[in-house]
């Protein structure tokens, strides 16, 4: 009897059946909320820190999603950063020149305008990476770290190292404000990963992409168009960047050319840690969120004790290591 | 009496379950010329990674070089013991000139640190003349053709005076004053005191060169024989373990229409002035050595490498495929000679390489892909082709060759082609499935499915086709029917006299 | 195929050459020994550090984690001199010993944890760079003892106007290493073997070359470059400043690939490799001197290495 309940994403038998790798990041989950439990009662896992990593998770957890889909196709996305950051500023500066205190009539129109600014040169970005990978054929590394460095450079031109900030009411709502109970930037972030989700395992698109990833020759003699998946991959992932960086200045209250630095290492290491083969061709969303959550808690945690932030990029650094290990542990013993 | 130079008791070699070596007890006498022959997937290439030290046997084997005992064979102790192996894959390094990579096993052999390029040309310039060809040891290696690199692998084994030279299958692409060329230098390594093992299908090179042959079938050895003691006729039963009584095909198919028709089709460097017709249901035969053009012409007609000049015409009407997408969408489906990097994906579930090529066709009213649809679609094919396997959703490299063969045929079978050009589809896969490829390829053939079957193996083409075409350096220089050659007559046609030069 | 390669770089020393005159023609502060001297110590750390780029690229392998690993070596180095004595071949022996040492390590990770060498180096490059900052608070060091601030000039004169010209010791080594790095990658086995690995590394498994072996020495040679150009630096500037070389790795790697190597590995050369820490040099510096503003700097250097970077890859597609 074949096995083919990989329909609902929370049908829990079949993933452990499955995907040891999600089983594992469940338990892990559950072991560290229960060990904060018992050594921090009631300190960490309280309900303002619950709420408050609600509003800091998203923005990482988009980050992440714009780098996997990647990493599923074989290469990586290293701009993502500094895709966000020129996305936040093109919005700011539409939002601070054009809304001042003496006009009339709803702000809105003009927010409107500066997100989808902001989107469309995520995009632009995205698709400038995809033709150089997919087109022109410069690796996934190199080709990403050109645009890094050329979009932070236009980045530092156009803001002069200067912050961009003060944004209307309205807007910082997005960032701060809560649905229903809910933080919006968490209902952004859910109905985000519900969607990437669908797209990559059940669209041909999705899979295309994974297969890309496994073997770009034999999808290629198989008539997919590799080359437009390609575009399309990373084009999405600027796009998603494009998302992050609209939660990210809302909840900052401005944009600057040199945010979030950090975060490309952590995007990465929830990636893998969430089940992403690093060599491409397999990942699930579902490991990318547990992974996720798993990593505010601890990072909750570590600035609950005060650690330095220094002391807690090297202890990511680690971590992605131990991670790599254990997979490897885990393959050899299959 | 001669001593043994390599003795083997016992060797067995299991990967997940499947037996590649039975229990084999293999040796070769010092200074002679002895041949392993097998068919594809008999163990032949196991048995040399086991001697070269790449791969290690299951426990209890021996091994002896030199009547010494080897307990751990590595590769760098098998080198040092004097052991070379020509790999079919070459094994060349591309960005490296000729003369460095002759030269390289003095790299690994130690005792120096020292390059010295002048001591480089040379040697390289000397193993050169040995071979009697025409390479400059200061090209690099990546712009050679396969059959240049061939060369340069050959004379890269004969540069470090080895003991024992394994060659693998080494005369696939060399034309035929190479091969005299190379079988010469086989005698001149012989009459110094080196060992040659030979390794290889054809039992015309294997009934001229060798001396003694040891005949592998299934992971077991079938027999060890003095040259003397056998033909080709024996060899071929020996290493199939049937009669081949096999019938050519005898339909006339030139008054059916014609599914695809190819003028004056020219690629500059690739090939030249073909002219030929697929009729409905025929099986063609394209036959030639490597570097013929003959996969070329076939990426051609599969819209991967648009040509210069001539037409192609699909059921009359002309095409210009700018993509293999197009040529799919016209009904044309490209099986690749090298199934594990063109042909198949092989971490990726059987589910997905089966459905890959039709994953529009599968899509619901909410543009995704319908997993009921995908399944029964795959569960169609896997038990029509009758693949064994426990579910779709296990990686294709589970499976065995030639199901892993047939999975490559389900994702074109899928698209329902009008055209299936297959190219060298038998390689690698045991006899069995073999045979049931040409089970299933009659019958696409009787439901009207035109096939071009490109092949190097003289009997596959002889006994599956209707009609068969020679190429040479890209052109089509005779066709024939079946009926009118013997398997002698078109491989020798085939390898040609010595014009290709 | 060396035909082409020829080619590619005679093209780079031709664009080197035009932006040489168009600098010179631009501006009369370019084209003087003192700034060309200047620009060679300013760079002088950048060339170290591309060499082992080069070698560790050739190897087909890559390295982020470099930047980190000259921060560790300079600190350490930096404390032990100012609180033990020392002189200057201590420092480089130290400084070098935590390169190789550290270097090392990223080699046994990549070999046996076996993902991909860009991963493991971003994780080792977060970890030996925030762990440094953590331990050291990030503060700047700068008590050097006097013997090590003196000026190192090898070579010195005053001209004839009175001005005073030297050659400092950072820029011999920079000498130094790319004639090392050049006899190694073409003189010695190990440097051979290494290309050989770099251009088909199953094919240099079964001719019996110890992978590992050559893993450990690739990483921990750019490890030791990093380390004692680290110390080059410091030399320079007088003080060790933790944030000053981390975020240098794109143009390092930038102008390795520039200079011919390829990602992929089996490719490069010393030479190319020069030039292409001569183009980023040059451009930099011309900037600054015709009175660019600084802020178009990071973007120019990304055009730069996203045009050449475009044209090479486009190149060896078309003739693939």
């Amino acid at each position: 009897m074949l096995n083919n309940n990989d329909n609902n994403l929370f049908n829990i038998r079949s993933i452990y059946q499955k995907d040891p790798t999600l089983s594992i990041l469940v338990i892990a989950l559950l072991l560290i909320i229960l060990s904060l439990f018992i050594f921090f009662p009631g300190r960490v896992l309280t309900v303002n820190n619950f709420e408050s990593m609600a509003f800091q998770l998203p923005e990482l957890g988009i980050l992440s999603l714009a780098i996997m889909i990647t990493m599923l196709s074989g290469g990586i996305n290293l701009s993502i950063i500094a895709t966000a950051n020129m996305a936040g500023i093109v919005s700011a500066f539409i939002m601070t020149r054009m809304i001042t205190e003496s006009m009339t009539g709803s702000p809105i129109p003009i927010i409107l305008l500066a997100i989808l600014a902001g989107w469309l040169v995520s995009l632009l970005i995205g698709i400038f990476n995809g033709v150089l990978i997919a087109y022109i054929g410069v690796s996934p590394i190199l080709a990403t770290l050109g645009t890094m460095t050329l979009v932070g450079g236009i980045s530092i031109l156009v803001t002069k190292g200067y912050v961009v900030s003060g944004f209307p009411e309205e807007y910082q709502y997005l960032g701060n404000g809560v649905f229903l109970g809910i933080p919006i930037p968490f209902l952004i972030f859910l109905g985000l990963a519900i969607f990437v989700s669908i797209l990559l395992r059940r669209t041909p698109f999705g899979i295309a992409n994974y297969l890309i990833g496994s073997n770009e020759t034999a999808t290629r003699f198989s008539g997919i168009n590799v080359n437009r998946t390609l575009v399309i991959t990373y084009a999405l992932s600027g796009l998603l960047c494009g998302i992050a960086s609209t939660i990210m200045i809302s909840r900052f209250n401005s944009a600057k050319a040199g945010y979030a630095s950090s975060y490309l290492l952590i995007t990465i290491l929830i990636s893998v840690l969430g089940g992403v083969n690093p060599y491409g061709g397999f990942g699930r969303i579902g490991g990318l969120v547990l992974a996720l959550f798993i990593l505010q808690l601890v990072s909750s945690t570590f600035n609950f004790l005060g650690l330095s932030s220094h002391l807690t990029i090297a202890i990511w650094g680690l971590l992605l290591l131990i991670t790599i290990g254990l997979r490897n542990i885990k393959s050899t013993s299959i | 009496m001669n001593e043994e130079i390599l003795t083997m008791h016992n060797i067995s070699k299991n990967y997940s379950g499947v037996h590649a070596l039975k229990s084999v007890d293999f040796s070769i006498k010092k200074g002679e010329v002895h041949c392993l022959v097998g068919e594809n997937g008999s163990g032949k290439s196991t048995l040399i990674k086991i001697i070269s030290g790449v791969v290690q046997p299951e426990k209890g084997a021996e091994i002896f070089i030199n009547q010494k005992k080897e307990n751990h064979l590595t590769p760098i102790k098998s080198i040092q013991k004097g052991i070379q192996v020509i790999y079919q894959d070459l094994s060349v390094f591309p960005n490296l000139t000729i003369g460095e990579n002759i030269f390289i096993n003095y790299y690994a052999k130690g005792g120096i640190q020292w390059v010295d390029w002048k001591n480089i040309k040379n040697v390289a310039r000397e193993t050169i003349k040995k071979v009697k060809v025409n390479l400059d040891s200061n090209e690099t290696v990546g712009s050679l053709s396969i059959a240049d690199r061939q060369l340069v692998a050959i004379c890269r084994a004969i540069a470090t005076k080895a003991q024992l030279i394994i060659m693998d299958e080494p005369t696939s692409s060399l034309a035929r004053h190479e091969i005299d060329a190379l079988f010469s230098v086989i005698q001149q390594l012989r009459s110094a005191g080196i060992t040659v093992l030979f390794v290889s299908h054809k039992l015309d090179e294997v009934m001229e060169i060798s001396e003694r042959v040891t005949v592998l079938r299934d992971g077991s050895k079938v027999g060890l024989f003095k040259r003397t003691e056998i033909d080709d006729k024996k060899l071929s039963y020996l290493m199939t373990g049937k009669e081949f009584a096999q019938e050519k095909l005898s339909e006339k198919i030139e008054n059916r229409k014609a599914l695809l028709e190819v003028k004056n089709l020219s690629k500059k460097n690739e090939y030249k002035d073909i002219n030929f017709k697929l009729y409905q249901g025929e099986i063609l035969g394209i036959v030639g050595m490597i570097g013929s053009g003959r996969t070329e012409l076939a990426f051609s007609l599969f819209g991967m490498n648009p040509p210069n000049h001539g037409q192609i015409l699909l059921e009359g009407e002309q095409v210009h495929f700018k993509s293999n997408e197009s040529a799919i969408e016209a009904g044309i489906g490209y099986v690749p000679e090298d199934r594990i990097d063109q042909g198949l994906i092989m971490e990726q579930t059987i589910k997905n390489n089966v459905t890959i090529t039709i994953f529009e066709k599968l899509l619901n009213h909410l543009k995704m892909i319908d997993q009921k649809k995908q399944q029964s679609t795959v569960q169609h094919w896997i038990n029509t082709l009758s693949i064994r396997t426990s579910s779709i959703e296990n990686p294709v490299k589970t499976l065995s060759g030639g199901n892993q063969q047939k999975i490559v045929l389900s994702k074109w079978l899928a698209t329902n082609p009008k055209i299936l050009i297959l190219d060298s589809p038998t390689v690698g896969v045991d006899i069995a499935a073999k045979n049931s490829l040409y089970q299933i390829m009659r019958e696409l053939s009787q439901r009207n499915i035109g096939i071009i079957l490109i092949s190097d193996e003289v009997p596959e083409i002889l006994y599956n086709c209707h009609y068969i075409l020679l190429m040479r350096k890209g052109r089509i220089v005779e066709t024939f029917q079946p009926e009118e050659v013997t398997e002698k007559e078109l491989n020798d046609k085939i390898i040609g006299d010595g014009q290709n030069e | 195929m060396s035909k082409m390669f020829k080619k590619f770089e005679f093209f780079l020393f031709l664009v080197i050459v035009t932006l040489i005159v168009f600098f010179a023609f631009s501006t009369e502060n370019f084209f003087t020994l003192e700034n060309l001297l200047d620009l060679l110590i300013s760079y002088s750390f950048l060339g170290i550090m591309a060499a082992g780029m080069l070698v560790v690229l050739i190897s087909g392998g890559i390295d982020l984690s470099f930047t980190a690993i000259a921060t560790v070596a300079q600190y350490i180095m930096a404390i032990i001199i100012i609180n033990y004595s020392g002189n200057l071949f201590s420092a480089f022996l130290v400084a070098g010993i935590i390169g190789i040492v550290l270097g090392g390590t990223n080699a046994l990770l990549i070999y046996y944890l076996k993902a991909p060498a860009m991963i493991i180096t971003i994780a080792t490059l977060n970890l030996f760079y925030g762990f440094t900052i953590f331990i050291t608070r990030g503060r700047w060091i700068y008590n050097f003892p006097d013997w090590f601030n003196q000026s190192h000039n090898v070579f010195s004169f005053t001209a004839a106007d009175g001005t005073y010209y030297g050659i400092s010791l950072p820029v011999i080594l920079l000498v130094l290493v790319f004639i090392l790095t050049y006899i190694i990658l073409k003189y010695t086995i190990l440097g051979r073997k290494i290309f050989a690995m770099g251009g088909n590394i199953e094919a240099a498994r079964r001719a019996g070359f110890n992978i590992l072996g050559l893993t450990i020495f690739v990483y921990s040679y750019i490890g030791f470059l990093s380390g004692i150009g680290s110390v080059g630096q410091v030399l320079i500037l007088h003080s060790v400043q933790p944030n000053a070389i981390v975020g240098r790795e794109l143009e390092v790697i930038a102008a390795t690939v520039l200079g011919g190597a390829s990602l992929a590995g089996g490719a490069g050369s010393v030479l190319g490799t020069a030039m292409g820490v001569a183009l980023l040099a040059i451009v930099w510096n011309g900037l600054i001197i015709m009175g660019v503003s600084s802020y178009w700097h990071k973007l120019i250097i990304g055009l730069i290495i996203i045009c050449s970077v475009g044209i090479n890859a486009y190149n060896r597609k078309r003739n693939a």
